[in-house]
């Protein structure tokens, strides 16, 4: 019982407090959020990063392979391929930023009210989800965005609603567990009332599964507006989308790949960085 | 020390758990040892180090985990320094475990024949043979038609039916030396009762050595040949139980003698404060109260025609085992469920008939403490909104006032200031324990429902919180229902206890006379299987715990 009397006496319980406390990021995370934040950084100040224009070519530089002058080539009209990519981040960025938010602020919404009230319109809500979620969700969107007319926002909004359903499912399920821990019933008993105790305790709690979904969805929107506006949905020429770069660059895939080939990875990237950020929100302890 | 070889001998055992900042040693130089046939049990508290020894012992230790020195002798062979794969040879055959909990160490999706044979084919087992040997360990273990259930699965029995095949897999090949790591903590105290006695035939049927680890003193001292006192990862005190009981030297085993309450004799109880105008006669009156629950389209009656009175600043204890009804009766109490029949005045009102808004009104005068105090705080929120959070239900004070009441209660229920901006995670089980009974204070309630309140507790915290309890009791005039299948803390708290059995009141009357004199079989079933009850009359009297100087 004499001996170490130095060591210090840490037990089991005060080291499994002390371990999630550490910040140790892997380094693929590292990368991911590195590629996120150029890709908003193209989107806010793409001036400082090129001297081209994103949408003005210069006569006589058509198709030019990646050289020194043009890092990634030049397209059919000679606009620099890497100034279009650039400009092009603020028009994806925006539209999934917002196709992200329609589906985040409605499906939270509609997951909240169908998982708190219950009953017919917990059914109500829910078949309707089901309905939605049967359909592709590319369909979905081509279908909305008819209704709503051609063009980037209504791309963007298209995308989000169709992405409505998956976040209020999801929803649902986390408010329906948060409700029925002893915490909720607590508040209710201490005399918080049907709204108070879903703003102070439900919400919060449901969030972080549904804010990981989020994550996740932003790479799917990217994805999702870039394959409408390839389809000639989305923003009309000469906008640098990048979904449109692709479907531009498409009759000369043959001669000229890089029209094709670098806003196809940018779009790759930005997906999967997106993918293991939302990774990552699923890892964090609560 | 006998001069046979010790099935089990542990010489400066130390182990090491690694830590962000380099290895924290968790075990510092143990050793004792255990003969054939003995029980020797590791008692402490949770974090002392008692199960980290036994998972060295057995080669189990999680990965984070190292053994620093020691020796490790089984029937005195050094096993410390065997690997993993000669360590299988022996784990199962020569020392095996009987886990914790019950729900999640059965394969959920094998059937109970298949587990059991398992640890028989392992261990080379003739396979002609299995089959009966399986059959023939489930009788051994008490099991009823052993031939049904070796086609079942985990989710088909109790809890204590699981134990019992959990048991028969450790003595399936008898092995020489059982680690059972708190076999019974999950169980109720007479389920606890049968499952001890299983374990002491088994033991005295075939010699085995038995190596113990429990958090309570009580289980202990009726079971075990000898106590090995934990603390801080050291041996406090070790000896035959007897003595360590009736003479404990280490003030560590004085404090946990003194905590436990198998061996607390009744407190004196406040005597009830005076009429008050404008009061109704009781606090409580729950008159034919009747709850039944649609289960698979039919009507299950959980609680069929409870009664019973709380006088004002008195206890009233409910007490009963699982599914006595003990649950459904508090809820309805406290307005959670709305009764198939029956009334329930507390203050007067009849809280049956409110609805809506005036219900929302009537419970600042009645509030639950929860037994889990780490399900029942929201872990988002920091300590002092989790306290002040009903101010803002009902008078909403400014953010100044409510602080200044937050921090007035946190004081009165010892709770250090430095805590009210940490969120729960960051704070030990008796500490939110001391939040939720803060946050059930704040609104200024006539009556406190505390369900299994102390239960999740160990030892030396429940009685912190008890006295605790009692204090504010003192000090407010405060009525509680206490529930709690334990009846040792039943006695030091209550005036009056009512025992359900399914859903119906088996006996009801003041404390001492239920317990001194009790007329109902479920009673005196319940109070015989009171851990350390068997001792209790070789015991000296010892004071209960003194309700100063125990805030931390």
């Amino acid at each position: 019982m004499s001996g170490s009397r130095t060591t210090e006496v840490v037990s089991p319980d005060t080291i499994a407090l002390r371990r999630p406390r550490l910040p140790r990021i892997a380094p693929g995370l590292l990368l991911a959020w590195a590629v996120i934040l150029l890709a908003l950084l193209w989107a806010l100040l793409p001036w400082i990063f090129t001297s081209y224009s994103g949408t003005i070519g210069t006569a006589g530089q058509q198709l030019r392979a990646p050289s020194a002058l043009h890092w990634l080539g030049t397209d059919q009209i000679g606009r620099d391929v890497y100034a279009r990519i650039i400009y092009g981040a603020r028009h994806s960025l925006t539209g999934a930023f917002l196709a992200v938010a329609v589906g985040l602020l409605a499906g939270t919404w509609f997951g909240l009210i169908a998982g708190s009230v219950g009953g017919w319109v917990d059914d109500v809500i829910m078949r309707f989800v089901d309905v939605m979620l049967s359909i592709p969700s590319l369909l979905l969107s081509l279908s909305i965005i008819i209704l709503l007319g051609f063009g980037e926002l209504d791309a963007a909004v298209a995308v989000g609603i169709a992405s409505v359903a998956r976040f209020a499912r999801l929803m649902r399920s986390e408010v329906v567990r948060v409700r029925r821990s002893d915490y909720v019933e607590a508040a209710f008993g201490s005399g918080g009332s049907f709204s108070a105790v879903l703003w102070r305790h439900v919400l919060p709690n449901s969030m972080t599964a549904v804010v990981s979904l989020a994550a996740l969805q932003f790479g799917t929107a990217i994805l999702a507006i870039a394959t409408l506006g390839f389809l000639g949905y989305g923003a009309p020429p000469p906008t640098p989308e990048w979904g449109l770069l692709i479907a531009e660059g498409r009759d000369y895939v043959a001669t000229a790949w890089w029209l094709t080939g670098f806003p196809g990875l940018a779009v790759v990237l930005v997906v999967l960085a997106a993918n293991r950020i939302s990774h990552s929100f699923g890892q964090e302890p609560v | 020390m006998n001069a046979v070889t010790p099935v089990l001998e542990l010489e400066n055992l130390a182990v090491s758990y690694r830590a962000p900042g380099g290895w924290g040693r968790v075990v510092h130089d143990v050793s004792f040892s255990i003969g054939a046939g003995e029980v020797v049990a590791l008692v402490g508290e949770s974090g002392s180090g008692k199960t980290t020894t036994a998972q060295a012992v057995i080669g189990l230790l999680p990965g984070n985990g190292r053994r620093d020195h020691g020796a490790i002798r089984l029937n005195g062979v050094d096993i410390a320094p065997w690997s993993q794969s000669r360590l299988d040879g022996i784990r199962g055959a020569r020392i095996s475990l009987i886990p914790q909990d019950p729900g999640t160490s059965l394969n959920p999706v094998r059937t109970i024949g298949s587990q059991v044979a398992e640890i028989l084919s392992l261990h080379h087992v003739d396979r002609r043979e299995i089959p009966d040997r399986v059959l023939e360990l489930l009788r051994r273990v008490g099991l009823s038609d052993p031939g049904l259930r070796v086609r079942q699965y985990p989710h088909e029995l109790s809890g204590g039916m699981r134990q019992r095949v959990l048991i028969a897999i450790a003595i399936a090949l008898e092995p020489a030396l059982i680690i059972a790591d708190e076999p019974t903590s999950a169980l109720d105290v007479t389920v606890q009762r049968r499952i001890l006695d299983l374990i002491d035939e088994l033991r005295e049927g075939h010699d085995t050595a038995v190596l113990f680890v429990t958090h309570d003193l009580g289980v202990a001292a009726d079971r075990a040949n000898r106590l090995v006192i934990f603390q801080g990862g050291r041996i406090q005190e070790q000896g035959d139980t007897a003595s360590v009981l009736r003479a404990p030297q280490s003030p560590y085993a004085r404090r946990l003698l003194a905590d436990a309450p198998a061996f607390v004799k009744p407190a004196t109880r406040p005597a009830p404060p005076p009429p008050r105008a404008g009061r109704a006669a009781h606090a409580i009156v729950v008159d034919g109260l009747v709850q039944d629950f649609a289960q698979g389209g039919k009507a299950f009656r959980a609680v069929d025609g409870v009664s019973f009175t709380v006088p004002w600043g008195t206890t009233h204890a409910l007490v009963g085992e699982s599914g006595s009804g003990k649950t459904t009766t508090v809820r309805s109490v406290v307005g959670f469920n709305r009764p198939s029949g029956g009334r329930i005045l507390i203050d007067g009102t009849d809280l049956t008939q409110l609805h809506g808004e005036a219900l929302r009104q009537f419970r600042r005068k009645i509030q639950l403490v929860y037994q889990n105090p780490f399900a029942s705080l929201d872990p988002r929120q920091s300590v002092a909104d989790i306290i002040g959070e009903p101010l803002l239900n009902y008078d909403k004070p400014s953010t100044a006032e409510r602080l200044r009441k937050v921090a007035a209660l946190a004081e009165r229920v010892g709770l250090d200031q430095a805590l009210l901006a940490r969120k729960p995670q960051a704070l030990s089980g008796g500490q939110r324990q001391r939040v939720a009974i803060a946050r059930a204070l704040v609104l200024d309630p006539q009556i406190l429902v505390l369900d299994e309140a102390v239960s999740a507790l160990d030892v030396t915290v429940q009685a912190q919180i008890l006295g605790l309890l009692d204090d504010l009791q003192r000090e407010l005039g405060l009525t509680y229902l206490f529930i709690s299948h334990d009846l040792a803390v039943v006695r030091g708290i209550s005036d009056t206890v009512t025992v359900l059995s399914q859903g119906r009141v088996a006996e009801s009357g003041p404390v001492e006379q239920v317990f001194v004199t009790p007329t109902s079989p479920v009673t005196r079933e319940l109070l015989d299987a009171i851990p350390g009850h068997r001792r209790d009359s070789s015991l000296p009297d010892i004071a209960p715990p003194s309700l100063e100087g125990i805030r931390p």
